[in-house]
């Protein structure tokens, strides 16, 4: 224990956490922080925009599973950091927010940039702290770092009155923590196991229906060895993609609103669901009431309030899926060494449909560039060692289906809460993890300029990301919602750019390289020109075809059996198929 | 329309309430009364919560609200083995009539004027309500009511349980329609 103040104090407890960088904007309130900083080993990133600082933290912790940390004043500066954290709350990221909050004394009197920041983000955080007592700040750092990576993983917010940072205080950081009401349970029932085992061994058309929670839980070894063991065909949600390799024969991609023919109906047609880390979300069940309407759902999770929320479970399994599927896998195969289960005419079925209905598109007719040909060639020609982050909308849906994933944390994007604007901050945060991983924000150009400004601190930081902006001149997942469902009434969706901005001037005066890619037989040697440079970020124009559209598709709250593979074109199925 | 009464110990910290209050407006249920105060030890407090679960489980209210870090346990009151009160106070024309009611009941009245006597009443939510009952004819000036609180009958306490088995919280059984939930 030694003399110091709040402020100090704040920082040793940052360094005892862990933290190696943090992104942020000083400001009035968090200003007696930013002094010891100035001294830290911690690295502190100055981004441009609190919000860049969130999905950084969130693209950080997503590409080494450690936590973010982000860093802001009071008032606008914690309010702009509202998008993000209710971001990685909905994603399950592990991300900690340091706020300044205006003195003790002048709490509640709507003093210059005071705004109730715990209040606001109470609904989207796991867990949120106002301290007032420099006393307590390396306890609630301590509890905020304990409470954001353990269990479902999630943001916590601390916001520290400005008097707290200056007062005089002892340090003294918690060796342990120990919370009355948090005691995640980690280790599933030895009961639920053998029920699940039993379900699996009984199951004549199974599916393995998995969920970001493996990536969180660090279980993709494991999730290899449960379907080799089983043989069970897998799919991997939006927040899944890497956590079971593309190339694996049993993986029938995606599920969900955009996913493949072969993924969305292998769970509308099985007779159990083997869920792991996944949480029945609407993108993915559709309309929920028909959703795999004959199975039987292993639910396996280690948040007990997604047991049942959506869709009653037969067999709950809460625990860290690590742990889960190191007790399932063994009991499963000793199972099945018994059983005389036969999936061959499941697995006939299903593997039919892949060949049948791969995902594929149409080149445009007119010559241009076809966005899914560009990020299909950016993911073959940078690899599955690259980490690939998306913004929202058409590009992000691409960026899942036609880029080949290999390994988990090499896909991030916004899942849940679907948020504009992520891909750029977020391969900031990505890069600063994972210094010698190649890192491609795919954006699209409705996104790309929400958030572009963090390239000038990519520049200024030597963070050389790749940035390839899909421009079609227009919003385009709601473009194509309009030409489906609004009678082709464009309301707002055309973006009028032609080149306002010119976002190859648009990088250069930000400090990063801009290229700019309008042939379609120049995509392979402008990526190749992008790959080359290293010393800065770069982002590249692709002046892709307009009236691209995102296919297959449930349309919303339809049933996932209305499935559409283009336009007005259901599924050609086999007659003993329906 | 499915009417339960959830136990909850909660830390006694700062905005505790708000956290519970926003939990239940977020997600859609309905909060027929809520009492809480501060048990025998200050650093935690109980809630007692009636609620009118349409459309949701009472497994999966329970589930959200224990994720909440300041809840440390939550326990439904069943009518058979619990005991349940509510307090009213309501102020009522001084008569001959309204008094024969306060009798009927074994109600107390605990001021008195010349024109009005107010009324204190102690009981089941029914009893409460069929003395309501009575006295709505005579014509009720003003009342107010605490909302109900709960204590589990015989020798078991939520508290007893909630820290004998603190860090093995009770897992979810998808299959019950009662949750106990402990730290």
């Amino acid at each position: 224990m030694s003399k110091m103040n709040g402020a100090q104090s704040l920082v040793h407890a940052l360094e005892a956490a862990g933290v190696d960088v943090m992104f942020g904007i000083p400001g009035g309130a968090i200003l007696p922080a930013y002094d010891p900083i100035f001294d830290s080993k911690i690295r502190h990133i100055l981004v441009r925009h609190e919000q860049g600082a969130g999905h950084a933290a969130t693209g950080y912790a997503q590409a080494t599973g450690r936590v973010g940390v982000c860093i802001a004043t009071s008032g606008p500066g914690a309010t702009n950091l509202v998008t993000p954290l209710a971001d990685a709350q909905m994603d399950s990221v592990p991300v900690v927010a340091i706020t300044g909050q205006v003195p003790s004394a002048a709490i509640g009197t709507d003093a210059f940039q005071e705004a109730d920041i715990r209040g606001i983000t109470m609904p989207f955080t796991k867990h949120n702290y106002l301290i007032t007592d420099p006393a307590d700040i390396p306890r609630a750092i301590a509890e905020a770092f304990h409470i954001a990576s353990t269990g479902r993983p999630g943001a916590v917010l601390v916001d520290i009155a400005k008097d707290a940072l200056q007062k005089e205080t002892t340090f003294n950081y918690p060796k342990k923590v120990s919370l009355a009401g948090y005691n995640p349970v980690v280790e599933p029932k030895s009961e639920a196991i053998r029920d699940a085992a039993a379900l699996i061994t009984q199951s004549k058309k199974p599916v393995l229906y998995v969920g970001g929670g493996v990536i969180k839980a660090n279980a993709a070894k494991e999730l290899m060895q449960l379907a080799e063991i089983t043989g069970v065909p897998v799919v991997t949600t939006l927040m899944a993609r890497g956590a079971f390799p593309d190339s694996h024969k049993q993986h029938l991609g995606m599920p969900g609103m955009h996913g493949t023919v072969a993924a969305v109906t292998a769970l509308q047609k099985a007779d159990l669901l083997i869920t792991l880390g996944a949480r029945f979300d609407d993108r993915v069940t559709g309309k929920l009431s028909t959703f795999a309407p004959n199975a039987k759902i292993i639910h396996a999770d280690i948040d007990p309030a997604e047991i049942g929320k959506n869709r009653h479970a037969d067999v709950a399994l809460i625990g860290d899926l690590k742990n889960i599927l190191i007790a399932l896998n063994p009991v499963t195969k000793a199972a099945l060494a018994k059983s005389s289960q036969d999936l061959t005419p499941w697995l006939n079925e299903v593997y039919g449909w892949q060949t049948k209905f791969p995902l594929g598109y149409d080149k445009p007719s007119d010559g241009s560039v076809s966005p899914q040909y560009v990020i299909e060639r950016i993911g073959k020609i940078s690899g599955p060692d690259t980490i690939f982050t998306a913004g929202v909308g058409q590009h992000q849906m691409w960026a899942s289906q036609f880029i080949g994933y290999e390994k988990p944390r090499t896909w991030l994007n916004s899942g849940g809460l679907g948020t504009m604007g992520y891909a750029v901050p977020a391969a900031m945060g990505a890069k600063v993890g994972a210094p010698d991983t190649t890192v491609w924000a795919i954006d699209g150009d409705g996104c790309f300029q929400m958030t572009n400004q963090e390239l000038v601190t990519c520049a200024l930081n030597n963070i050389p990301i790749k940035v390839a902006v899909i421009n079609n001149e227009s919003l385009g997942m709601v473009r194509q919602w309009q030409t489906l469902f609004y009678n082709q009434r464009y309301s707002n969706t055309d973006l009028h750019s032609k080149r306002v901005p010119d976002f190859k001037l648009l990088a250069e005066a930000m400090g990063c390289v801009g290229l700019r890619c309008e042939r379609p037989e120049d995509v392979d040697k402008t990526i190749d020109a992008a790959m080359a440079i290293n010393d800065r970020p770069v982002v590249v124009d692709f002046e892709v075809h307009r009236d691209a559209m995102v296919w297959p598709m449930v349309a919303a709250g339809t049933s996932n059996d209305d499935i559409t593979v283009a336009r007005s074109m259901a599924p050609v199925w086999d007659s003993q198929e329906l | 329309m499915a009417i339960h009464t959830l136990a909850v110990l909660v830390e006694n910290s700062p905005g505790v309430l708000a956290r519970v209050a926003s939990l239940f407006s977020r997600r859609g249920y309905n909060i027929d009364s809520l009492a809480v105060g501060q048990t025998e030890n200050p650093k935690v407090s109980r809630m007692t919560i009636v609620l009118n679960l349409e459309g949701h489980a009472l497994d999966q209210v329970s589930a959200q609200l224990f994720k909440l870090v300041n809840v440390i346990g939550i326990s439904e009151m069943k009518d058979s083995d619990s005991l349940k009160r509510e307090i009213l106070l309501v102020k009522v024309a001084n008569t001959a009539a309204t008094k024969a009611v306060v009798n009927k009941y074994k109600a107390v009245i605990v001021d008195e004027s010349k024109s009005t006597i107010s009324i204190e009443a102690v009981g089941q939510s029914s009893e409460i309500e069929s003395l309501l009952t009575e006295l709505k004819p005579h014509g009720i000036r003003e009342l107010v009511q605490s909302g109900l609180v709960a204590l589990e009958r015989g020798d078991d306490t939520l508290v007893d349980r909630t820290l004998s088995t603190m860090g093995t919280a009770n897992e979810s059984d998808p299959n019950s329609s009662t949750a106990d939930y402990q730290n």
